[in-house]
């Protein structure tokens, strides 16, 4: 592990993203929600740690309590977008035939309508708020799991043994069960967690146009959303939540790497 | 040749009929319909009523869908309920902005992923090589309008250098409007810069392992043209792949882009039709979006047959 540099930073920053953001729920330095117009606008160290916002709100508080916001939308979001894509990829990978192709144009589709675009649509009929995140975020996680699961299944469909249980009159869902699945699931694993990075990063930018949790929730998007006003007097504002959504992206993808180097290396 | 690319214009039509019916069919299975969303709750059952007639939502999906494409065919997508014009000319007003916000990037994105995926694999494993790699890291979980409300902290309210936001159009002359673009640009090519640039150096990497280029340098070939005579010309395919395949993702970050510098170009008329009700100027706006996504990846299929020879013989 030490040998790993890249794989061990991207272990303590999602280790310490999960902690805070678990910690968040049972305590924060002071209340998110509590506003003091009194000391608004104070800077770091000034009041509490990470100082304080136009409505005087603890900014370390409310980025705890976006930690989890953040985190939350992006892991319900990967697991919905992960199970369908994984899914499909299996099903027809086990079929095969022309549903491939017709999954790989799907894909195309659905792949050409980023999660900005779905959210905004989906926003004017729903109403904007986590769930519409949510749905938007995983609706474009799906081809990225069906994808990579249809190329890497199909693969080990060919291999000599799978030849041999289907010569012994294996059905075809316990073939998958038993010899498909436990071959990728390493690659769904580092997927999953290469995208649980994307979809914080996607999350931000949704909550940064109004698109993400409603209002009281902290979220980091917003807060940078509402930091541009503030630029010239208070640049914490607009530095603190920035930097958080970029150590955990970072953080995800250094995991997911170093994930895929281990596994790589082992085989 | 010709036969291929006729093949693959095939599939391209067939792709972007099969999104129209797509988002024309999410749109109307979503509850509630454009024009009671347009006019609000406290609309009258009658205004609601003649506005669902003039949009012709009293008649059945398939036949709307078909007076929808015959009006796009003839460069009619309807008329926009706030503005009162034409979406078309809206978007192509609008277009004068993003195209070339996006074309900037792309570039400023190439100049910076070549030359550092360059060194990165002339260096490989060394000190240069980890910094590189440290940068596409950081490049990739850099969201893009946060480093664009940084650019503007340092480069326009700090040091005056560029307008904090806005676009005073073409007819100022190209100066003052390259000069408004290019902070936005820079913010939006980052995370393509750092894509590229892994891309760029395992690519290099991969020819630079290659039989033909050892016995080229056996017979003295020098490392500089070895790398930039063979090896980056054969890299070109993956990069231009990732390229068309990036697109959707700076569609996605030119929304959001415009949004931080006020830039008055697609992706802002977007979200303002979003917050304005106009279903209609949205609709349109994400079709536009995902047709040029879907064009752009069908033109990288056919820049690959004439970058590589070898994919006539393979895709055939």
């Amino acid at each position: 592990m030490l040998r790993r540099p890249l794989l061990l930073a991207g272990l303590v920053l999602t280790t310490a993203l999960s902690l805070v953001a678990i910690l968040s729920l049972f305590w924060t330095p002071f209340s998110p929600a509590k506003m003091q117009i009194a000391s608004r606008l104070k800077s770091p160290l000034e009041y509490g740690l990470l100082g304080t916002d136009q409505f005087g709100r603890d900014v370390a508080s409310l980025l705890m309590a976006g930690a989890w916001n953040s985190l939350s939308t992006a892991a319900a979001a990967v697991a919905i977008g992960a199970s369908i894509g994984t899914l499909v990829g299996l099903t027809v990978a086990a079929r095969g035939g022309w549903r491939s192709a017709v999954v790989m144009r799907g894909c195309d589709i659905i792949f050409a309508i980023p999660p900005i675009l779905s959210a905004m649509m989906l926003a004017a009929f729903l109403g904007a708020g986590q769930f519409t995140a949510i749905i938007a975020i995983a609706v474009f996680m799906v081809p990225v799991f069906a994808r990579l699961t249809l190329g890497a299944a199909t693969q080990i469909w060919t291999l000599p043994y799978v030849s041999a249980a289907i010569g012994m009159g294996r059905a075809e869902w316990r073939i998958t069960l038993v010899h498909v699945l436990p071959n990728i699931a390493g690659q769904i694993i580092v997927q999953v967690t290469i995208q649980l990075g994307l979809a914080i990063l996607t999350e931000a930018g949704l909550s940064f146009l109004g698109l993400g949790m409603a209002p009281p929730a902290p979220s980091w998007g917003r807060m940078l959303a509402d930091a541009q006003t503030y630029v010239g007097q208070a640049p914490w504002l607009a530095l603190l939540p920035g930097l958080a959504i970029f150590l955990s992206v970072l953080g995800f993808s250094l995991l997911g790497d170093g994930l895929r180097d281990h596994l790589d290396r082992r085989s | 040749m010709t036969d291929l690319v006729a093949r693959r214009f095939a599939g391209l039509i067939l792709t972007l009929v099969v999104v129209s019916v797509f988002i024309f069919t999410v749109m109307d299975l979503l509850p509630g319909d454009p024009a009671s969303i347009m006019l609000g709750t406290s609309a009258s059952p009658d205004t609601l009523a003649a506005l669902q007639r003039e949009l012709g939502l009293d008649r059945p999906l398939p036949l709307r869908y078909v007076e929808w494409l015959g009006g796009v065919l003839q460069g009619d997508l309807g008329v926009s309920y706030t503005y009162g014009v034409p979406v078309a000319g809206l978007i192509g007003e609008r277009l004068a902005v993003t195209l070339p916000l996006a074309s900037m990037a792309i570039l400023v994105s190439l100049v910076i992923a070549i030359p550092l995926g360059v060194q990165a694999a002339r260096n490989h494993h060394r000190s240069v090589d980890l910094a590189v790699s440290l940068f596409s890291y950081a490049g990739i979980a850099v969201p893009s309008f946060w480093f664009g409300l940084l650019l503007i902290m340092l480069f326009a309210t700090g040091l005056g250098w560029f307008p904090a936001g806005g676009f005073p159009g073409w007819s100022d002359g190209y100066a003052t409007a390259f000069q408004a673009l290019l902070l936005p640009a820079l913010a939006l090519a980052l995370p393509q810069a750092a894509v590229l640039t892994r891309v760029t150096r395992s690519a290099i990497l991969d020819v630079l392992a290659e039989d033909y280029i050892r016995t080229a340098r056996a017979k003295g070939l020098s490392e500089r043209a070895a790398v930039w005579r063979h090896a980056l010309p054969a890299s070109l395919v993956p990069i231009v792949t990732v390229l068309g395949l990036q697109f959707t993702f700076l569609v996605a970050g030119a929304v959001l882009v415009e949004n931080v510098f006020n830039l008055p170009g697609l992706g802002r008329l977007a979200f303002q039709s979003l917050s304005q009700r106009d279903v209609i100027v949205m609709q349109d706006v994400v079709l536009f979006f995902a047709a040029l996504v879907i064009i752009v990846n069908f033109l990288v299929d056919i820049l690959y047959l004439v970058i590589d020879p070898r994919m006539r013989v393979a895709s055939r």
